[in-house]
C-alpha cells in the first residue's frame, strides 16, 4: 500500500476526523449514542488504518507498541479504581455517589472516569490485536529471513 | 475459491443488517454498538487473520446432507412457534419490562442526571457487568499478544 497516493491522502484527511468523532463519541456518550466501547473500537479503527496504509513499521513510530500494551491494563486499573475509591470513601464498590459532595456530580465524574478507562482498554486492545496479527512471522518465514 | 474471504465478507453484511435492524428497534447504542464491533473492527481483525492463515479452503463434497437441512429448518420452525408465545414487541407490561426497568427510567434522572439512560444503566447500575464486560476483552488482548505478539519479540532477543 505504499505507493497508492489516493488511499495515502484519503487516510490523511479521514483519520483527524475518525479520531476527532471518537472523542465526541467518548464524552458525548451521557447525552447520547455512544460510549467507552464504541469510542475505543473507532479510536482503535483510526490507528489500525494508518497501519493499512502507511505499514507498520511508520505506526509503529506513531504507538510504540509496549506503550500499548501497558494501557490494555491502565483501563481496567482505572476503573477499579474508582470503584475502590467509592469504598474508600465510605460506598460501595462502584458507587460513585460518594465521590463528590452532590451525589449527583459524583454519579457525572465517575461515569465519565469508567467510560474513559473502557475506552481506554478497548482501543488498546484493538489496536494490540491488529498488531499482533500484522507483526506476526511464522517461524519457518523468519529463520528464511534470517538466512537471507 | 477464497470461501473464507466470502464467509468473512458475508459476516460483515449480516452484521450491518443487524445494526439497522437495532435501528429499527429504537436501539440506538446496541446499532452503534453492532456497527462499530461487529462490521467495522471484527471484519478487519478477521481479514488480517486471513492473511496469516490463508484464506482458502479445500471444499470437501460429501453426500446430500438432508438430515442436516431437515434439522435445521425442523429447530427454525420450532423456534418460530415459540415467539409466538412470546410477548408484544414493546409491550409495557411484558415481563421484561415490569422487573427493573422502570425503576430506572423513572429514577436515573434524579439519582444519576445524564439524559442517555442507557449510559446510566450500563456505567452506573449495572457497573459490574460493564467492568466484566472489560476485563473479559483485556483478557483476551492478554491472550492474543501472549500468542502472537510476544513469541515474535523473544525470537528477536
Amino acid at each position: 500500500m505504499q505507493q497508492h497516493l489516493v488511499l495515502h491522502l484519503v487516510a490523511k484527511i479521514l483519520i483527524p476526523f475518525i479520531i476527532l468523532f471518537a472523542l465526541y463519541v467518548q464524552f458525548h456518550g451521557d447525552y447520547g449514542p455512544g460510549g467507552g466501547f464504541q469510542a475505543g473500537v473507532i479510536f482503535g479503527a483510526g490507528f489500525i488504518l494508518y497501519g493499512i496504509i502507511f505499514g507498520k513499521n511508520l505506526a509503529v513510530r506513531v504507538v510504540p507498541l509496549p506503550l500499548i500494551y501497558c494501557m490494555t491494563a491502565v483501563g481496567v486499573l482505572l476503573y477499579t479504581t474508582v470503584g475502590v475509591a467509592g469504598m474508600l470513601l465510605g460506598g460501595e464498590f462502584l458507587n460513585y455517589s460518594v465521590l463528590l459532595p452532590d451525589s449527583v456530580a459524583g454519579q457525572h465524574i465517575g461515569i465519565l472516569l469508567i467510560e474513559l478507562g473502557v475506552g481506554i482498554t478497548v482501543a488498546s486492545v484493538m489496536i494490540s490485536l491488529f498488531f499482533s496479527y500484522a507483526q506476526y512471522k511464522h517461524p519457518d518465514e523468519e529463520q528464511n529471513d534470517e538466512q537471507d | 475459491m477464497t470461501v473464507l474471504f466470502g464467509a468473512v465478507m458475508i459476516y460483515g453484511i449480516y452484521s450491518l443488517l443487524c445494526a439497522t435492524l437495532f435501528v429499527v428497534l429504537d436501539a440506538v447504542d446496541v446499532a452503534f454498538t453492532e456497527a462499530a464491533v461487529g462490521t467495522g473492527i471484527s471484519t478487519i481483525l478477521m481479514l488480517s487473520a486471513l492473511s496469516l492463515t490463508g484464506s482458502r479452503i479445500e471444499i470437501i463434497h460429501r453426500k446430500k446432507p438432508i438430515l442436516a437441512l431437515c434439522a435445521s429448518l425442523g429447530l427454525g420452525a420450532a423456534l418460530l412457534w415459540g415467539t409466538s408465545d412470546m410477548p408484544q414487541f414493546a409491550d409495557p407490561s411484558a415481563p421484561a419490562n415490569l422487573h427493573v426497568a422502570p425503576y430506572y427510567l423513572e429514577e436515573s434522572s434524579e439519582q444519576i442526571g445524564i439524559p442517555n439512560v442507557v449510559t446510566s444503566v450500563l456505567a452506573s447500575y449495572r457497573g459490574y457487568d460493564t467492568l466484566g464486560e472489560v476485563v473479559v476483552i483485556f483478557t483476551a488482548g492478554i491472550g492474543v499478544i501472549s500468542l502472537l505478539g510476544r513469541t515474535a519479540r523473544r525470537r528477536e532477543d
